[in-house]
Protein backbone atom coordinates (compact mmCIF):
# COMPACT_ATOMS: atom_id res chain seq x y z
CA UNK A 1 0.00 0.00 0.00
CA UNK A 2 2.69 2.16 0.49
CA UNK A 3 4.27 2.29 -3.21
CA UNK A 4 0.48 2.89 -4.43
CA UNK A 5 -0.46 5.70 -2.54
CA UNK A 6 2.60 7.66 -3.42
CA UNK A 7 1.44 7.34 -6.91
CA UNK A 8 -2.04 7.94 -6.17
CA UNK A 9 -0.45 11.28 -4.45
CA UNK A 10 1.43 11.72 -7.55
CA UNK A 11 -1.64 10.96 -9.82
CA UNK A 12 -4.10 13.66 -7.70
CA UNK A 13 -1.45 16.20 -7.99
CA UNK A 14 -1.14 16.39 -11.36
CA UNK A 15 -4.73 16.47 -11.96
CA UNK A 16 -5.07 19.42 -9.99
CA UNK A 17 -2.35 20.70 -12.20
CA UNK A 18 -4.39 20.15 -15.51
CA UNK A 19 -7.25 21.89 -14.01
CA UNK A 20 -5.32 25.14 -12.75
CA UNK A 21 -3.73 25.08 -16.43
CA UNK A 22 -7.12 23.71 -18.88
CA UNK A 23 -10.19 26.41 -16.41
CA UNK A 24 -10.71 30.05 -16.89
CA UNK A 25 -12.98 30.00 -14.06
CA UNK A 26 -10.83 31.32 -11.15
CA UNK A 27 -13.10 29.58 -8.39
CA UNK A 28 -12.45 26.31 -9.99
CA UNK A 29 -8.59 26.85 -10.65
CA UNK A 30 -8.56 27.70 -6.81
CA UNK A 31 -10.33 24.23 -5.75
CA UNK A 32 -7.64 22.01 -8.02
CA UNK A 33 -5.04 24.26 -6.06
CA UNK A 34 -6.69 22.69 -2.95
CA UNK A 35 -6.49 19.08 -4.56
CA UNK A 36 -2.56 20.12 -5.11
CA UNK A 37 -2.33 20.63 -1.16
CA UNK A 38 -4.49 17.63 -0.34
CA UNK A 39 -2.04 15.32 -2.65
CA UNK A 40 1.18 16.93 -0.64
CA UNK A 41 -0.99 15.58 2.76
CA UNK A 42 -1.26 12.50 0.88
CA UNK A 43 2.43 11.85 0.40
CA UNK A 44 3.38 13.04 4.02
CA UNK A 45 1.11 10.86 5.72
CA UNK A 46 2.65 7.56 3.32
CA UNK A 47 5.97 8.63 4.45
CA UNK A 48 5.02 9.04 8.28
CA UNK A 49 5.34 5.27 8.61
CA UNK A 50 9.16 4.86 8.22
CA UNK A 51 9.83 8.92 9.48
CA UNK A 52 7.45 9.15 12.40
CA UNK A 53 4.98 11.23 13.43
CA UNK A 54 6.32 14.54 12.21
CA UNK A 55 5.10 13.73 9.00
CA UNK A 56 1.48 14.25 10.28
CA UNK A 57 2.29 17.01 12.38
CA UNK A 58 3.34 18.95 9.27
CA UNK A 59 -0.17 18.02 7.42
CA UNK A 60 -1.51 19.52 10.62
CA UNK A 61 0.25 23.13 9.29
CA UNK A 62 -0.04 22.49 6.12
CA UNK A 63 -4.27 22.41 6.70
CA UNK A 64 -4.39 25.39 8.58
CA UNK A 65 -2.26 27.01 5.65
CA UNK A 66 -4.60 25.95 3.60
CA UNK A 67 -7.47 27.35 5.17
CA UNK A 68 -5.80 30.64 5.82
CA UNK A 69 -5.22 30.50 1.97
CA UNK A 70 -9.19 29.71 1.49
CA UNK A 71 -10.32 32.60 3.45
CA UNK A 72 -7.71 35.29 1.64
CA UNK A 73 -8.23 34.03 -1.84
CA UNK A 74 -12.22 33.91 -1.86
CA UNK A 75 -12.03 37.24 0.11
CA UNK A 76 -9.65 38.43 -3.29
CA UNK A 77 -12.29 36.52 -5.68
CA UNK A 78 -15.28 38.63 -4.31
CA UNK A 79 -13.32 41.66 -4.63
CA UNK A 80 -12.59 41.01 -8.16
CA UNK A 81 -16.44 39.79 -9.10
CA UNK A 82 -17.46 43.21 -7.80
CA UNK A 83 -14.93 44.99 -9.69
CA UNK A 84 -15.85 42.84 -13.21
CA UNK A 85 -19.01 41.11 -12.31
CA UNK A 86 -16.87 37.78 -13.65
CA UNK A 87 -14.43 35.50 -12.13
CA UNK A 88 -13.21 34.53 -15.61
CA UNK A 89 -9.23 34.86 -15.61
CA UNK A 90 -9.67 36.42 -19.44
CA UNK A 91 -11.16 39.42 -17.60
CA UNK A 92 -8.08 39.81 -15.28
CA UNK A 93 -5.79 41.66 -18.01
CA UNK A 94 -4.48 44.86 -15.79
CA UNK A 95 -1.06 43.34 -15.17
CA UNK A 96 -0.91 41.03 -18.43
CA UNK A 97 1.31 41.86 -20.92
CA UNK B 1 -5.96 -9.54 -0.63
CA UNK B 2 -7.92 -7.89 2.41
CA UNK B 3 -10.09 -6.11 3.03
CA UNK B 4 -7.93 -3.01 3.57
CA UNK B 5 -5.92 -3.48 0.21
CA UNK B 6 -9.86 -3.90 -1.34
CA UNK B 7 -10.76 -0.61 0.43
CA UNK B 8 -7.88 1.51 -0.51
CA UNK B 9 -8.11 0.07 -4.37
CA UNK B 10 -11.79 1.52 -4.33
CA UNK B 11 -10.51 4.79 -2.37
CA UNK B 12 -7.92 5.23 -5.15
CA UNK B 13 -9.68 4.44 -7.91
CA UNK B 14 -12.96 6.94 -6.43
CA UNK B 15 -10.65 9.94 -5.74
CA UNK B 16 -8.85 9.28 -9.10
CA UNK B 17 -12.25 9.42 -11.10
CA UNK B 18 -13.94 11.93 -9.34
CA UNK B 19 -10.86 14.96 -9.47
CA UNK B 20 -10.80 14.06 -13.03
CA UNK B 21 -14.77 15.01 -13.15
CA UNK B 22 -14.14 18.13 -11.13
CA UNK B 23 -11.76 19.33 -13.64
CA UNK B 24 -14.07 18.48 -16.84
CA UNK B 25 -17.37 19.66 -15.22
CA UNK B 26 -18.67 22.99 -16.43
CA UNK B 27 -20.71 23.97 -13.15
CA UNK B 28 -18.44 25.21 -10.60
CA UNK B 29 -21.09 23.37 -7.90
CA UNK B 30 -20.80 20.20 -9.40
CA UNK B 31 -16.45 20.54 -9.23
CA UNK B 32 -16.95 21.43 -5.68
CA UNK B 33 -19.40 18.44 -5.05
CA UNK B 34 -16.72 16.20 -6.47
CA UNK B 35 -14.15 17.75 -5.31
CA UNK B 36 -15.77 16.55 -1.48
CA UNK B 37 -15.89 13.09 -2.96
CA UNK B 38 -12.40 13.15 -3.67
CA UNK B 39 -11.77 14.58 -0.22
CA UNK B 40 -13.84 11.89 1.67
CA UNK B 41 -11.90 9.17 -0.67
CA UNK B 42 -8.50 10.92 0.84
CA UNK B 43 -9.63 10.67 3.89
CA UNK B 44 -10.00 7.07 4.09
CA UNK B 45 -6.91 6.72 2.31
CA UNK B 46 -5.43 8.68 5.74
CA UNK B 47 -7.61 6.20 8.34
CA UNK B 48 -6.14 3.35 6.02
CA UNK B 49 -2.53 4.60 6.52
CA UNK B 50 -2.74 4.78 10.18
CA UNK B 51 -3.30 8.45 10.98
CA UNK B 52 -6.79 8.24 12.19
CA UNK B 53 -6.72 11.96 13.76
CA UNK B 54 -5.79 13.21 10.41
CA UNK B 55 -8.59 11.42 8.74
CA UNK B 56 -10.63 12.92 10.87
CA UNK B 57 -9.70 16.66 10.64
CA UNK B 58 -9.11 15.91 7.06
CA UNK B 59 -13.54 15.50 6.69
CA UNK B 60 -14.02 18.41 9.71
CA UNK B 61 -11.78 21.30 7.92
CA UNK B 62 -11.47 20.40 4.49
CA UNK B 63 -14.71 18.81 3.61
CA UNK B 64 -16.88 20.34 6.20
CA UNK B 65 -15.39 24.02 7.08
CA UNK B 66 -13.60 24.98 3.56
CA UNK B 67 -15.92 23.36 1.04
CA UNK B 68 -18.97 25.10 2.74
CA UNK B 69 -16.71 28.38 1.77
CA UNK B 70 -16.11 27.91 -1.43
CA UNK B 71 -20.05 26.86 -1.90
CA UNK B 72 -20.99 29.68 0.13
CA UNK B 73 -19.22 31.89 -2.30
CA UNK B 74 -20.27 30.31 -5.49
CA UNK B 75 -23.91 30.75 -4.23
CA UNK B 76 -23.09 34.48 -3.24
CA UNK B 77 -21.51 35.18 -6.59
CA UNK B 78 -24.70 33.70 -8.39
CA UNK B 79 -22.31 31.19 -10.63
CA UNK B 80 -24.66 28.06 -10.39
CA UNK B 81 -26.55 29.04 -13.53
CA UNK B 82 -25.93 30.15 -17.46
CA UNK B 83 -22.33 29.99 -17.31
CA UNK B 84 -19.93 29.72 -20.28
CA UNK B 85 -17.71 27.01 -21.18
CA UNK B 86 -14.45 28.22 -19.50
CA UNK B 87 -12.31 25.10 -20.67
CA UNK B 88 -9.58 26.01 -23.00
CA UNK B 89 -8.95 24.61 -26.38
CA UNK B 90 -8.12 21.60 -28.20
CA UNK B 91 -4.30 23.26 -28.85
CA UNK B 92 -4.13 23.79 -24.68
CA UNK B 93 -5.28 20.18 -24.01
CA UNK B 94 -2.27 18.41 -25.66
CA UNK B 95 0.07 20.91 -23.98
CA UNK B 96 -1.56 20.24 -20.00
CA UNK B 97 -1.72 16.64 -21.08
CA UNK B 98 2.14 16.16 -22.30
CA UNK B 99 2.80 18.42 -19.25
CA UNK B 100 0.95 16.48 -16.76
CA UNK B 101 2.79 13.30 -17.98
CA UNK B 102 6.35 14.87 -17.37
CA UNK B 103 5.51 16.24 -14.25
CA UNK B 104 4.37 12.84 -13.16
CA UNK B 105 7.51 11.04 -14.34
CA UNK B 106 9.33 13.79 -12.06
CA UNK B 107 7.15 13.13 -9.46
CA UNK B 108 7.53 9.19 -9.59
CA UNK B 109 11.26 9.43 -10.32
CA UNK B 110 11.37 11.85 -6.86
CA UNK B 111 10.11 9.19 -4.61
CA UNK B 112 11.20 6.34 -5.42
CA UNK B 113 14.58 7.52 -4.20
CA UNK B 114 12.63 7.42 -0.35
CA UNK B 115 13.15 3.92 0.51
CA UNK B 116 10.54 1.66 1.31
CA UNK B 117 12.25 -1.46 2.85
CA UNK B 118 15.35 -0.29 4.72
CA UNK B 119 13.14 1.83 7.29
CA UNK B 120 11.41 -0.10 10.08
CA UNK B 121 7.66 0.73 10.94
CA UNK B 122 7.49 3.88 13.46
CA UNK B 123 4.43 4.85 13.47
CA UNK B 124 2.35 1.96 15.02
CA UNK B 125 4.22 1.66 17.99
CA UNK B 126 3.82 5.45 19.08
CA UNK B 127 0.50 5.44 18.16
CA UNK B 128 -1.10 1.98 19.93
CA UNK B 129 1.38 3.33 22.70
CA UNK B 130 -0.41 6.82 23.29
CA UNK B 131 -3.21 6.14 21.00
CA UNK B 132 -4.42 8.48 17.80
CA UNK B 133 -4.84 11.53 19.40
CA UNK B 134 -1.82 11.85 21.99
CA UNK B 135 0.54 10.19 19.43
CA UNK B 136 -0.05 13.66 17.44
CA UNK B 137 -0.72 16.14 19.88
CA UNK B 138 2.20 15.62 22.25
CA UNK B 139 5.32 16.54 19.63
CA UNK B 140 2.21 18.84 18.75
CA UNK B 141 2.35 20.89 21.84
CA UNK B 142 6.27 19.67 22.91
CA UNK B 143 8.18 19.91 20.30
CA UNK B 144 6.62 22.10 18.08
CA UNK B 145 4.93 24.90 20.29
CA UNK B 146 6.04 27.80 18.55
CA UNK B 147 5.18 26.85 15.23
CA UNK B 148 1.60 26.23 16.95
CA UNK B 149 1.33 30.10 18.39
CA UNK B 150 2.91 31.51 14.83
CA UNK B 151 -0.25 29.38 13.20
CA UNK B 152 -2.77 30.53 15.54
CA UNK B 153 -1.13 34.33 14.51
CA UNK B 154 -1.56 33.86 10.97
CA UNK B 155 -5.26 32.49 10.96
CA UNK B 156 -5.82 35.80 13.31
CA UNK B 157 -3.99 37.98 10.01
CA UNK B 158 -5.85 35.68 7.38
CA UNK B 159 -9.40 36.70 9.08
CA UNK B 160 -8.88 40.41 9.30
CA UNK B 161 -7.37 39.91 5.97
CA UNK B 162 -10.11 38.45 4.40
CA UNK B 163 -12.73 41.02 6.03
CA UNK B 164 -10.89 43.56 4.70
CA UNK B 165 -10.51 42.35 1.47
CA UNK B 166 -13.87 41.36 1.30
CA UNK B 167 -15.49 44.86 2.53
CA UNK B 168 -17.19 46.82 0.42
CA UNK B 169 -15.47 50.62 -0.46
CA UNK B 170 -17.61 52.96 1.90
Amino acid sequence: MFVESLVLSGLLFVIGMAGVLLRRNAIVMFMCIELMLNAVNLTLVTISRFVGVEAQIFVIFVMTVAAAEAAVGLAIIISIFRHYSSVDVRNFRLLRW
Amino acid sequence: MDLAQVVFYFSAGLAVVSSITMITRKNPVYSAMFLVVTLFSVASIFVLLGAHFLGALQIIVYAGAIMVLFLFVIMLLNLGHDFEPDVRGRFRWVFVGGMALVVFAEIVTALRTIPESAGTDLLTPWLSERGAVAGVAEPLFRNYAVAVEVTGLLLLVAMVGAVVIAKRRA
